[in-house]
Protein backbone atom coordinates (compact mmCIF):
# COMPACT_ATOMS: atom_id res chain seq x y z
CA UNK A 1 0.00 0.00 0.00
CA UNK A 2 2.83 2.33 0.88
CA UNK A 3 4.43 1.85 -2.50
CA UNK A 4 1.12 2.45 -4.26
CA UNK A 5 0.66 5.65 -2.27
CA UNK A 6 4.17 6.77 -3.12
CA UNK A 7 3.59 6.29 -6.83
CA UNK A 8 0.16 7.88 -6.67
CA UNK A 9 1.62 10.91 -4.87
CA UNK A 10 4.14 11.43 -7.63
CA UNK A 11 1.47 11.52 -10.31
CA UNK A 12 -0.88 13.70 -8.24
CA UNK A 13 2.02 16.07 -7.64
CA UNK A 14 2.83 16.26 -11.34
CA UNK A 15 -0.84 16.87 -12.14
CA UNK A 16 -1.04 19.71 -9.63
CA UNK A 17 2.16 21.27 -10.92
CA UNK A 18 0.66 21.11 -14.39
CA UNK A 19 -2.44 22.90 -13.18
CA UNK A 20 -0.27 25.64 -11.65
CA UNK A 21 1.65 26.07 -14.87
CA UNK A 22 -1.61 26.27 -16.79
CA UNK A 23 -2.76 29.16 -14.61
CA UNK A 24 0.51 31.07 -15.05
CA UNK A 25 0.39 30.47 -18.79
CA UNK A 26 -3.08 32.03 -18.89
CA UNK A 27 -1.63 35.07 -17.13
CA UNK A 28 1.29 35.13 -19.55
CA UNK A 29 -1.04 35.35 -22.53
CA UNK A 30 -3.45 37.83 -20.98
CA UNK A 31 -3.27 41.34 -22.45
CA UNK A 32 -1.40 43.68 -20.15
CA UNK A 33 -3.30 46.58 -18.65
CA UNK A 34 -0.25 48.70 -17.83
CA UNK A 35 -0.58 52.28 -19.08
CA UNK A 36 2.63 53.72 -20.50
CA UNK A 37 2.47 57.36 -19.57
CA UNK A 38 4.15 59.66 -22.05
CA UNK A 39 3.00 57.47 -24.94
CA UNK A 40 -0.65 57.52 -23.91
CA UNK A 41 -0.67 61.28 -23.38
CA UNK A 42 -3.92 62.74 -24.63
CA UNK A 43 -5.49 59.34 -25.24
CA UNK A 44 -5.90 58.21 -21.66
CA UNK A 45 -9.18 59.05 -19.98
CA UNK A 46 -9.20 59.44 -16.24
CA UNK A 47 -12.06 58.90 -13.87
CA UNK A 48 -14.60 61.67 -13.27
CA UNK A 49 -13.56 61.94 -9.63
CA UNK A 50 -9.84 62.20 -10.28
CA UNK A 51 -8.59 65.35 -8.52
CA UNK A 52 -5.74 66.98 -10.36
CA UNK A 53 -6.09 70.73 -10.82
CA UNK A 54 -8.64 73.09 -9.28
CA UNK A 55 -10.28 75.29 -11.88
CA UNK A 56 -13.08 77.78 -12.07
CA UNK A 57 -15.25 77.24 -15.10
CA UNK A 58 -16.08 80.25 -17.23
CA UNK A 59 -18.79 80.42 -19.86
CA UNK A 60 -18.52 82.05 -23.28
CA UNK A 61 -19.27 85.52 -21.95
CA UNK A 62 -16.39 85.28 -19.44
CA UNK A 63 -18.77 84.74 -16.56
CA UNK A 64 -18.07 82.52 -13.58
CA UNK A 65 -20.42 81.40 -10.84
CA UNK A 66 -18.36 82.43 -7.80
CA UNK A 67 -20.33 84.61 -5.36
CA UNK A 68 -17.24 85.26 -3.23
CA UNK A 69 -18.85 83.73 -0.14
CA UNK A 70 -15.45 82.45 1.05
CA UNK A 71 -16.69 78.97 1.96
CA UNK A 72 -13.84 77.34 0.09
CA UNK A 73 -11.29 79.56 1.81
CA UNK A 74 -12.75 78.78 5.25
CA UNK A 75 -12.94 75.08 4.65
CA UNK A 76 -9.47 74.71 3.20
CA UNK A 77 -7.39 72.76 5.75
CA UNK A 78 -4.11 74.53 5.03
CA UNK A 79 -4.88 77.94 3.63
CA UNK A 80 -4.33 77.09 0.03
CA UNK A 81 -7.25 79.18 -1.20
CA UNK A 82 -7.55 82.90 -0.70
CA UNK A 83 -10.65 84.72 -1.87
CA UNK A 84 -10.09 88.43 -2.34
CA UNK A 85 -13.42 90.24 -2.60
CA UNK A 86 -14.76 93.78 -2.46
CA UNK A 87 -18.17 95.10 -1.53
CA UNK A 88 -20.21 96.83 -4.16
CA UNK A 89 -23.65 98.32 -4.13
CA UNK A 90 -26.06 96.57 -6.40
CA UNK A 91 -27.44 99.28 -8.76
CA UNK A 92 -30.76 97.45 -9.12
CA UNK A 93 -31.64 96.87 -5.50
CA UNK A 94 -29.30 99.30 -3.78
CA UNK A 95 -28.07 96.59 -1.38
CA UNK A 96 -24.34 95.95 -0.68
CA UNK A 97 -23.03 92.83 -2.34
CA UNK A 98 -19.70 90.95 -2.31
CA UNK A 99 -17.96 90.74 -5.65
CA UNK A 100 -14.99 88.47 -6.41
CA UNK A 101 -11.72 90.23 -7.12
CA UNK A 102 -9.23 87.37 -7.15
CA UNK A 103 -9.60 83.70 -6.38
CA UNK A 104 -6.01 82.79 -5.43
CA UNK A 105 -5.04 79.15 -5.32
CA UNK A 106 -1.61 77.84 -4.31
CA UNK A 107 -1.10 74.57 -6.16
CA UNK A 108 2.10 73.95 -4.21
CA UNK A 109 0.33 73.49 -0.90
CA UNK A 110 -2.94 71.96 -2.08
CA UNK A 111 -3.55 68.48 -0.67
CA UNK A 112 -6.35 67.73 -3.13
CA UNK A 113 -8.82 66.87 -0.40
CA UNK A 114 -11.71 68.25 -2.41
CA UNK A 115 -13.41 70.04 0.52
CA UNK A 116 -13.58 73.34 -1.39
CA UNK A 117 -15.43 71.74 -4.27
CA UNK A 118 -17.92 69.94 -2.07
CA UNK A 119 -18.81 73.05 -0.01
CA UNK A 120 -19.11 75.44 -2.95
CA UNK A 121 -22.78 76.55 -2.94
CA UNK A 122 -22.86 77.41 -6.63
CA UNK A 123 -20.56 74.79 -8.14
CA UNK A 124 -18.18 77.47 -9.35
CA UNK A 125 -14.99 75.49 -8.85
CA UNK A 126 -14.22 71.92 -9.77
CA UNK A 127 -11.29 69.58 -10.23
CA UNK A 128 -10.09 68.74 -13.73
CA UNK A 129 -7.81 65.97 -14.96
CA UNK A 130 -4.78 68.06 -15.91
CA UNK A 131 -2.14 66.52 -13.71
CA UNK A 132 1.12 67.67 -15.32
CA UNK A 133 2.02 70.24 -12.70
CA UNK A 134 5.80 70.27 -12.72
CA UNK A 135 7.32 73.75 -13.00
CA UNK A 136 10.72 75.14 -12.16
CA UNK A 137 9.82 77.87 -9.68
CA UNK A 138 7.44 77.97 -6.75
CA UNK A 139 5.95 81.24 -7.95
CA UNK A 140 4.48 79.55 -10.99
CA UNK A 141 2.39 77.36 -8.71
CA UNK A 142 0.48 80.40 -7.45
CA UNK A 143 -2.60 80.46 -9.64
CA UNK A 144 -5.46 82.86 -10.02
CA UNK A 145 -8.58 80.89 -10.86
CA UNK A 146 -10.87 83.64 -12.14
CA UNK A 147 -9.88 85.03 -15.48
CA UNK A 148 -9.05 88.73 -15.75
CA UNK A 149 -12.12 90.84 -16.42
CA UNK A 150 -14.54 88.05 -15.61
CA UNK A 151 -17.71 88.66 -13.67
CA UNK A 152 -20.49 86.82 -11.93
CA UNK A 153 -22.95 85.18 -14.26
CA UNK A 154 -26.33 86.96 -14.24
CA UNK A 155 -28.93 85.14 -12.25
CA UNK A 156 -31.17 82.93 -14.33
CA UNK A 157 -34.87 83.74 -14.16
CA UNK A 158 -36.20 82.38 -10.86
CA UNK A 159 -38.05 79.16 -11.22
CA UNK A 160 -41.77 79.41 -10.48
CA UNK A 161 -42.37 78.42 -6.89
CA UNK A 162 -44.58 75.40 -6.41
CA UNK A 163 -47.75 76.07 -4.46
CA UNK A 164 -46.98 73.79 -1.54
CA UNK A 165 -43.31 72.98 -0.82
CA UNK A 166 -42.73 69.32 -0.07
CA UNK A 167 -42.54 68.71 3.69
CA UNK A 168 -39.03 68.22 5.05
CA UNK A 169 -37.34 68.62 1.71
CA UNK A 170 -35.95 72.03 0.89
CA UNK A 171 -35.60 71.00 -2.73
CA UNK A 172 -37.82 73.82 -3.85
CA UNK A 173 -35.45 76.68 -3.14
CA UNK A 174 -32.85 77.23 -5.84
CA UNK A 175 -29.97 77.58 -3.32
CA UNK A 176 -30.71 74.20 -1.78
CA UNK A 177 -30.89 72.62 -5.18
CA UNK A 178 -27.47 73.78 -6.26
CA UNK A 179 -26.05 72.81 -2.90
CA UNK A 180 -27.30 69.28 -3.14
CA UNK A 181 -25.96 69.05 -6.66
CA UNK A 182 -22.43 69.91 -5.68
CA UNK A 183 -22.32 67.48 -2.79
CA UNK B 1 23.10 21.60 -44.56
CA UNK B 2 25.87 24.21 -44.39
CA UNK B 3 28.67 23.23 -42.05
CA UNK B 4 30.78 25.60 -40.01
CA UNK B 5 33.67 23.25 -40.70
CA UNK B 6 34.34 25.11 -43.99
CA UNK B 7 34.86 28.36 -42.10
CA UNK B 8 37.05 26.82 -39.41
CA UNK B 9 39.05 24.89 -42.03
CA UNK B 10 39.62 28.06 -44.01
CA UNK B 11 40.83 29.92 -40.89
CA UNK B 12 43.09 26.99 -40.04
CA UNK B 13 44.70 26.74 -43.49
CA UNK B 14 45.15 30.47 -43.89
CA UNK B 15 46.78 30.70 -40.44
CA UNK B 16 49.11 27.83 -41.23
CA UNK B 17 49.92 29.52 -44.53
CA UNK B 18 51.32 32.68 -42.95
CA UNK B 19 52.98 31.45 -39.73
CA UNK B 20 54.59 28.41 -38.14
CA UNK B 21 52.48 25.60 -36.66
CA UNK B 22 53.02 26.61 -33.04
CA UNK B 23 52.01 30.21 -33.61
CA UNK B 24 49.01 29.16 -35.67
CA UNK B 25 47.84 26.93 -32.83
CA UNK B 26 48.29 29.77 -30.33
CA UNK B 27 46.34 32.20 -32.50
CA UNK B 28 43.58 29.63 -32.88
CA UNK B 29 43.42 29.15 -29.12
CA UNK B 30 43.11 32.89 -28.61
CA UNK B 31 40.46 33.19 -31.33
CA UNK B 32 38.38 30.40 -29.83
CA UNK B 33 38.75 31.85 -26.35
CA UNK B 34 37.63 35.28 -27.52
CA UNK B 35 34.72 33.79 -29.47
CA UNK B 36 33.56 31.75 -26.47
CA UNK B 37 33.82 34.72 -24.11
CA UNK B 38 31.98 37.04 -26.49
CA UNK B 39 29.23 34.49 -27.04
CA UNK B 40 29.06 33.96 -23.28
CA UNK B 41 28.61 37.66 -22.59
CA UNK B 42 26.10 38.19 -25.40
CA UNK B 43 23.98 35.21 -24.37
CA UNK B 44 24.04 36.39 -20.76
CA UNK B 45 22.85 39.86 -21.79
CA UNK B 46 20.11 38.38 -23.93
CA UNK B 47 19.04 36.01 -21.17
CA UNK B 48 18.86 38.70 -18.52
CA UNK B 49 16.64 40.77 -20.80
CA UNK B 50 14.49 37.76 -21.74
CA UNK B 51 14.13 36.71 -18.13
CA UNK B 52 12.97 40.15 -17.02
CA UNK B 53 10.58 40.47 -19.92
CA UNK B 54 9.10 36.99 -19.48
CA UNK B 55 8.89 37.44 -15.73
CA UNK B 56 7.00 40.67 -16.33
CA UNK B 57 4.57 39.00 -18.69
CA UNK B 58 3.92 36.19 -16.23
CA UNK B 59 3.13 38.79 -13.59
CA UNK B 60 0.86 40.82 -15.89
CA UNK B 61 3.44 43.57 -16.25
CA UNK B 62 5.31 44.81 -19.31
CA UNK B 63 8.85 44.32 -18.05
CA UNK B 64 11.65 46.72 -19.03
CA UNK B 65 10.35 49.05 -21.73
CA UNK B 66 12.30 52.31 -21.49
CA UNK B 67 15.88 51.76 -22.72
CA UNK B 68 15.59 51.41 -26.46
CA UNK B 69 12.59 50.04 -28.26
CA UNK B 70 10.83 47.55 -25.94
CA UNK B 71 13.74 48.02 -23.53
CA UNK B 72 16.12 45.88 -25.54
CA UNK B 73 19.16 47.78 -24.29
CA UNK B 74 18.16 47.44 -20.66
CA UNK B 75 20.67 44.70 -19.91
CA UNK B 76 23.44 46.63 -21.70
CA UNK B 77 22.71 49.58 -19.43
CA UNK B 78 22.72 47.25 -16.43
CA UNK B 79 26.06 45.84 -17.50
CA UNK B 80 27.61 49.32 -17.76
CA UNK B 81 26.21 50.17 -14.36
CA UNK B 82 27.58 47.04 -12.73
CA UNK B 83 31.01 47.60 -14.30
CA UNK B 84 31.17 51.09 -12.82
CA UNK B 85 30.14 50.07 -9.33
CA UNK B 86 32.45 50.08 -6.36
CA UNK B 87 33.84 46.81 -5.01
CA UNK B 88 33.00 47.03 -1.33
CA UNK B 89 35.77 45.91 0.98
CA UNK B 90 34.57 43.29 3.47
CA UNK B 91 36.08 43.55 6.92
CA UNK B 92 37.96 40.43 8.11
CA UNK B 93 37.07 38.42 5.04
CA UNK B 94 39.52 36.01 3.48
CA UNK B 95 40.56 38.26 0.63
CA UNK B 96 42.21 35.70 -1.62
CA UNK B 97 39.39 33.16 -1.41
CA UNK B 98 36.80 35.92 -1.59
CA UNK B 99 38.15 37.09 -4.94
CA UNK B 100 38.78 33.59 -6.21
CA UNK B 101 35.27 32.34 -5.51
CA UNK B 102 33.53 34.32 -8.23
CA UNK B 103 36.15 33.15 -10.72
CA UNK B 104 35.62 29.53 -9.76
CA UNK B 105 31.91 29.88 -10.45
CA UNK B 106 32.36 31.59 -13.77
CA UNK B 107 35.23 29.37 -14.96
CA UNK B 108 33.11 26.32 -14.24
CA UNK B 109 30.33 27.58 -16.42
CA UNK B 110 32.62 28.86 -19.20
CA UNK B 111 34.36 25.47 -19.41
CA UNK B 112 31.02 23.73 -19.80
CA UNK B 113 29.86 26.33 -22.28
CA UNK B 114 32.97 25.88 -24.44
CA UNK B 115 32.40 22.16 -24.98
CA UNK B 116 28.86 22.41 -26.32
CA UNK B 117 28.16 21.61 -29.98
CA UNK B 118 26.46 24.80 -31.12
CA UNK B 119 25.97 23.97 -34.77
CA UNK B 120 27.20 21.64 -37.45
CA UNK B 121 30.97 21.80 -37.23
CA UNK B 122 30.90 24.44 -34.52
CA UNK B 123 32.27 22.78 -31.43
CA UNK B 124 35.43 24.01 -29.77
CA UNK B 125 36.49 20.64 -28.39
CA UNK B 126 34.98 17.21 -28.90
CA UNK B 127 36.00 14.88 -26.08
CA UNK B 128 35.29 11.19 -26.35
CA UNK B 129 33.99 11.48 -22.77
CA UNK B 130 32.01 14.64 -23.49
CA UNK B 131 29.07 13.93 -21.20
CA UNK B 132 31.40 13.03 -18.36
CA UNK B 133 33.36 16.24 -18.94
CA UNK B 134 30.19 18.36 -18.86
CA UNK B 135 29.10 16.83 -15.56
CA UNK B 136 32.54 17.14 -14.04
CA UNK B 137 33.18 20.74 -15.02
CA UNK B 138 29.73 22.03 -14.21
CA UNK B 139 30.15 20.83 -10.63
CA UNK B 140 33.19 23.08 -10.27
CA UNK B 141 30.71 25.85 -9.49
CA UNK B 142 29.91 24.25 -6.12
CA UNK B 143 33.48 24.89 -5.01
CA UNK B 144 33.12 28.55 -5.90
CA UNK B 145 29.84 28.85 -4.05
CA UNK B 146 31.19 27.18 -0.92
CA UNK B 147 34.30 29.39 -1.06
CA UNK B 148 32.14 32.48 -1.45
CA UNK B 149 30.09 31.55 1.59
CA UNK B 150 33.10 30.66 3.69
CA UNK B 151 35.28 33.64 2.86
CA UNK B 152 32.63 36.35 3.19
CA UNK B 153 32.68 36.36 7.00
CA UNK B 154 28.91 36.51 7.09
CA UNK B 155 26.38 34.10 8.55
CA UNK B 156 23.94 34.61 5.72
CA UNK B 157 26.56 33.72 3.15
CA UNK B 158 27.70 30.72 5.13
CA UNK B 159 24.22 29.24 5.53
CA UNK B 160 23.38 30.03 1.92
CA UNK B 161 26.55 28.34 0.71
CA UNK B 162 25.94 25.26 2.83
CA UNK B 163 22.40 24.93 1.56
CA UNK B 164 23.57 25.50 -1.97
CA UNK B 165 26.29 22.90 -1.62
CA UNK B 166 23.83 20.34 -0.29
CA UNK B 167 21.39 21.13 -3.06
CA UNK B 168 23.85 21.15 -5.94
CA UNK B 169 25.61 17.97 -4.93
CA UNK B 170 22.29 16.15 -4.43
CA UNK B 171 20.76 17.21 -7.69
CA UNK B 172 23.92 16.49 -9.62
CA UNK B 173 23.16 12.80 -9.00
CA UNK B 174 19.78 12.99 -10.69
CA UNK B 175 21.12 15.09 -13.53
CA UNK B 176 23.96 12.64 -14.09
CA UNK B 177 21.68 9.61 -13.94
CA UNK B 178 19.27 11.19 -16.42
CA UNK B 179 22.11 11.81 -18.84
CA UNK B 180 23.35 8.25 -18.28
CA UNK B 181 20.04 7.03 -19.70
CA UNK B 182 20.92 8.62 -23.01
CA UNK B 183 24.50 7.39 -22.79
CA UNK B 184 23.16 3.86 -22.33
CA UNK B 185 20.81 4.31 -25.25
CA UNK B 186 23.32 5.81 -27.66
CA UNK B 187 26.32 3.79 -26.48
CA UNK B 188 28.66 6.77 -26.54
CA UNK B 189 29.68 9.72 -24.42
CA UNK B 190 30.98 11.78 -27.31
CA UNK B 191 28.67 14.76 -27.87
CA UNK B 192 29.21 14.92 -31.64
CA UNK B 193 28.39 11.22 -31.94
CA UNK B 194 25.26 11.61 -29.78
CA UNK B 195 24.08 14.47 -32.00
CA UNK B 196 24.89 12.52 -35.16
CA UNK B 197 22.82 9.57 -34.00
CA UNK B 198 19.78 11.81 -33.74
CA UNK B 199 19.74 12.71 -37.44
CA UNK B 200 16.79 10.43 -38.20
CA UNK B 201 14.85 11.16 -35.02
CA UNK B 202 15.55 12.89 -31.75
CA UNK B 203 16.21 10.72 -28.72
CA UNK B 204 13.10 11.95 -26.99
CA UNK B 205 11.08 10.36 -29.83
CA UNK B 206 13.37 7.41 -30.53
CA UNK B 207 14.14 6.54 -26.93
CA UNK B 208 10.69 5.24 -25.97
CA UNK B 209 9.31 6.04 -22.48
CA UNK B 210 12.60 6.09 -20.54
CA UNK B 211 13.97 8.96 -22.65
CA UNK B 212 10.86 11.06 -21.95
CA UNK B 213 11.13 10.39 -18.21
CA UNK B 214 14.84 11.17 -18.33
CA UNK B 215 14.14 14.44 -20.14
CA UNK B 216 11.70 15.43 -17.41
CA UNK B 217 13.99 14.44 -14.55
CA UNK B 218 16.93 16.17 -16.21
CA UNK B 219 14.94 19.38 -16.56
CA UNK B 220 13.97 19.27 -12.88
CA UNK B 221 17.45 18.36 -11.65
CA UNK B 222 19.14 20.81 -13.99
CA UNK B 223 16.79 23.54 -12.91
CA UNK B 224 17.68 22.84 -9.29
CA UNK B 225 21.36 22.95 -10.20
CA UNK B 226 21.04 26.48 -11.53
CA UNK B 227 19.87 27.66 -8.08
CA UNK B 228 16.78 29.24 -9.55
CA UNK B 229 13.29 29.31 -8.12
CA UNK B 230 11.47 27.20 -6.92
CA UNK B 231 14.82 25.77 -5.84
CA UNK B 232 16.38 29.11 -4.88
CA UNK B 233 16.78 28.15 -1.23
CA UNK B 234 20.41 29.34 -1.13
CA UNK B 235 19.33 32.83 -2.13
CA UNK B 236 16.07 32.92 -0.20
CA UNK B 237 15.98 36.70 0.05
CA UNK B 238 13.40 36.75 2.82
CA UNK B 239 15.67 34.87 5.20
CA UNK B 240 19.22 35.02 3.87
CA UNK B 241 19.21 38.41 2.08
CA UNK B 242 20.99 36.94 -0.94
CA UNK B 243 22.64 33.74 0.24
CA UNK B 244 26.21 33.08 -0.76
CA UNK B 245 26.66 36.30 -2.74
CA UNK B 246 25.33 38.62 -0.04
CA UNK B 247 28.68 40.32 0.49
CA UNK B 248 29.64 40.64 -3.16
CA UNK B 249 29.34 43.87 -5.03
CA UNK B 250 30.09 45.33 -8.40
CA UNK B 251 31.54 43.06 -11.03
CA UNK B 252 32.23 40.24 -8.57
CA UNK B 253 28.52 40.01 -7.99
CA UNK B 254 28.13 40.37 -11.72
CA UNK B 255 30.14 37.19 -12.22
CA UNK B 256 27.76 35.23 -9.99
CA UNK B 257 24.81 36.74 -11.76
CA UNK B 258 26.27 35.98 -15.19
CA UNK B 259 27.09 32.42 -14.17
CA UNK B 260 23.56 31.87 -12.90
CA UNK B 261 22.06 32.86 -16.24
CA UNK B 262 24.64 30.98 -18.25
CA UNK B 263 24.04 27.88 -16.17
CA UNK B 264 20.42 28.17 -17.19
CA UNK B 265 21.55 28.30 -20.80
CA UNK B 266 23.96 25.40 -20.32
CA UNK B 267 21.33 23.18 -18.73
CA UNK B 268 18.94 23.98 -21.57
CA UNK B 269 21.69 23.38 -24.13
CA UNK B 270 22.65 20.02 -22.64
CA UNK B 271 18.99 19.00 -22.58
CA UNK B 272 18.81 20.06 -26.24
CA UNK B 273 21.93 18.15 -27.19
CA UNK B 274 21.05 14.98 -25.34
CA UNK B 275 17.29 14.75 -25.85
CA UNK B 276 16.16 17.15 -28.57
CA UNK B 277 18.73 16.34 -31.20
CA UNK B 278 21.21 19.19 -30.69
CA UNK B 279 21.50 21.14 -33.94
CA UNK B 280 19.78 18.39 -35.97
CA UNK B 281 16.65 19.59 -37.76
CA UNK B 282 13.33 17.89 -37.14
CA UNK B 283 13.10 14.88 -39.44
CA UNK B 284 10.08 12.67 -39.80
CA UNK B 285 10.86 9.41 -41.60
CA UNK B 286 8.99 9.18 -44.89
CA UNK B 287 8.18 12.87 -45.30
CA UNK B 288 10.90 13.79 -47.82
CA UNK B 289 9.61 17.26 -48.70
CA UNK B 290 9.15 18.21 -45.07
CA UNK B 291 12.61 16.94 -44.16
CA UNK B 292 14.14 18.89 -47.00
CA UNK B 293 12.38 22.09 -45.91
CA UNK B 294 13.63 21.57 -42.36
CA UNK B 295 17.17 21.17 -43.67
CA UNK B 296 17.04 24.69 -45.11
CA UNK B 297 16.95 26.22 -41.61
CA UNK B 298 20.56 26.73 -40.42
CA UNK B 299 21.77 24.38 -37.71
CA UNK B 300 22.70 27.28 -35.43
CA UNK B 301 19.07 28.42 -35.46
CA UNK B 302 17.86 24.92 -34.67
CA UNK B 303 20.16 24.70 -31.69
CA UNK B 304 19.28 28.09 -30.28
CA UNK B 305 15.59 27.64 -31.00
CA UNK B 306 15.40 24.40 -29.05
CA UNK B 307 17.52 25.86 -26.28
CA UNK B 308 15.21 28.86 -26.05
CA UNK B 309 12.22 26.55 -25.72
CA UNK B 310 13.93 24.72 -22.84
CA UNK B 311 14.89 28.03 -21.20
CA UNK B 312 11.35 29.29 -21.54
CA UNK B 313 10.18 26.15 -19.75
CA UNK B 314 12.63 26.87 -16.95
CA UNK B 315 11.43 30.47 -16.64
CA UNK B 316 7.83 29.35 -16.73
CA UNK B 317 8.52 26.99 -13.83
CA UNK B 318 10.43 29.64 -11.96
CA UNK B 319 7.60 32.15 -12.06
CA UNK B 320 4.90 29.58 -11.34
CA UNK B 321 5.86 27.81 -8.16
CA UNK B 322 6.62 28.90 -4.61
CA UNK B 323 9.98 28.14 -3.07
CA UNK B 324 10.61 24.74 -1.51
CA UNK B 325 11.80 24.47 2.07
CA UNK B 326 15.28 22.98 2.45
CA UNK B 327 14.06 19.64 3.82
CA UNK B 328 11.38 19.38 1.14
CA UNK B 329 14.05 20.20 -1.40
CA UNK B 330 16.30 17.38 -0.26
CA UNK B 331 13.52 14.85 0.21
CA UNK B 332 12.31 15.59 -3.32
CA UNK B 333 15.74 14.66 -4.58
CA UNK B 334 16.61 11.69 -2.39
CA UNK B 335 13.16 10.16 -2.00
CA UNK B 336 11.60 10.77 -5.39
CA UNK B 337 13.90 12.00 -8.11
CA UNK B 338 16.84 9.68 -7.51
CA UNK B 339 14.80 6.44 -7.20
CA UNK B 340 12.88 7.40 -10.30
CA UNK B 341 16.13 8.06 -12.16
CA UNK B 342 17.63 4.74 -11.07
CA UNK B 343 14.52 2.81 -12.09
CA UNK B 344 14.50 4.71 -15.34
CA UNK B 345 18.11 3.74 -15.97
CA UNK B 346 17.25 0.08 -15.42
CA UNK B 347 14.25 0.44 -17.69
CA UNK B 348 16.41 1.94 -20.41
CA UNK B 349 18.96 -0.86 -20.04
CA UNK B 350 16.17 -3.38 -20.49
CA UNK B 351 14.94 -1.52 -23.56
CA UNK B 352 18.44 -1.49 -25.04
CA UNK B 353 19.00 -5.20 -24.35
CA UNK B 354 15.67 -6.11 -25.92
Amino acid sequence: MKVANYIKNIFVGIWHLGQGMYVTMLNFCRPKVTQQYPENRGRREYGERFRALLTMSHDAGNHHKCIACGMCMNNCPNGTIQVVARTETDPATGKPKRVLDKHLYNLGSCIFCGLCVSVCPTGAIRFTNEFEHAVFTKERLLLQLNRPGSSLAPKPAPAPKPAAPAPGGGAASPEARTESKTE
Amino acid sequence: MWSFEKLTQWIDTSLHGCMSDGWALLVEFVLIGVAVLVAYALIALFLIYAERKICGFFQCRLGPNRVGKWGIFQSVADMIKILLKELVHIDRSDKVLFRMASFFVIIGSICTFGALPFAKGLQAIDFNVGVFYLLAVSSLGVVGILLAGWSSNSKYSMIGAMRSGAQLISYEISAGLSLMVIVVFSGTMQLSEIVAQQADGWFIFKGHVPACIAFLTYLIAGHAETNRGPFDMPEAESELTAGYHTEYSGIQFGFFYLAEYLNLFIVAAIATTMFLGGWQPLHIPGWEGFNHAMDCIPSLLWFFGKTCVCMFLAMWVRWSFPRLRIDQLLSLEWKILMPVCLLNLILMSVVVIL
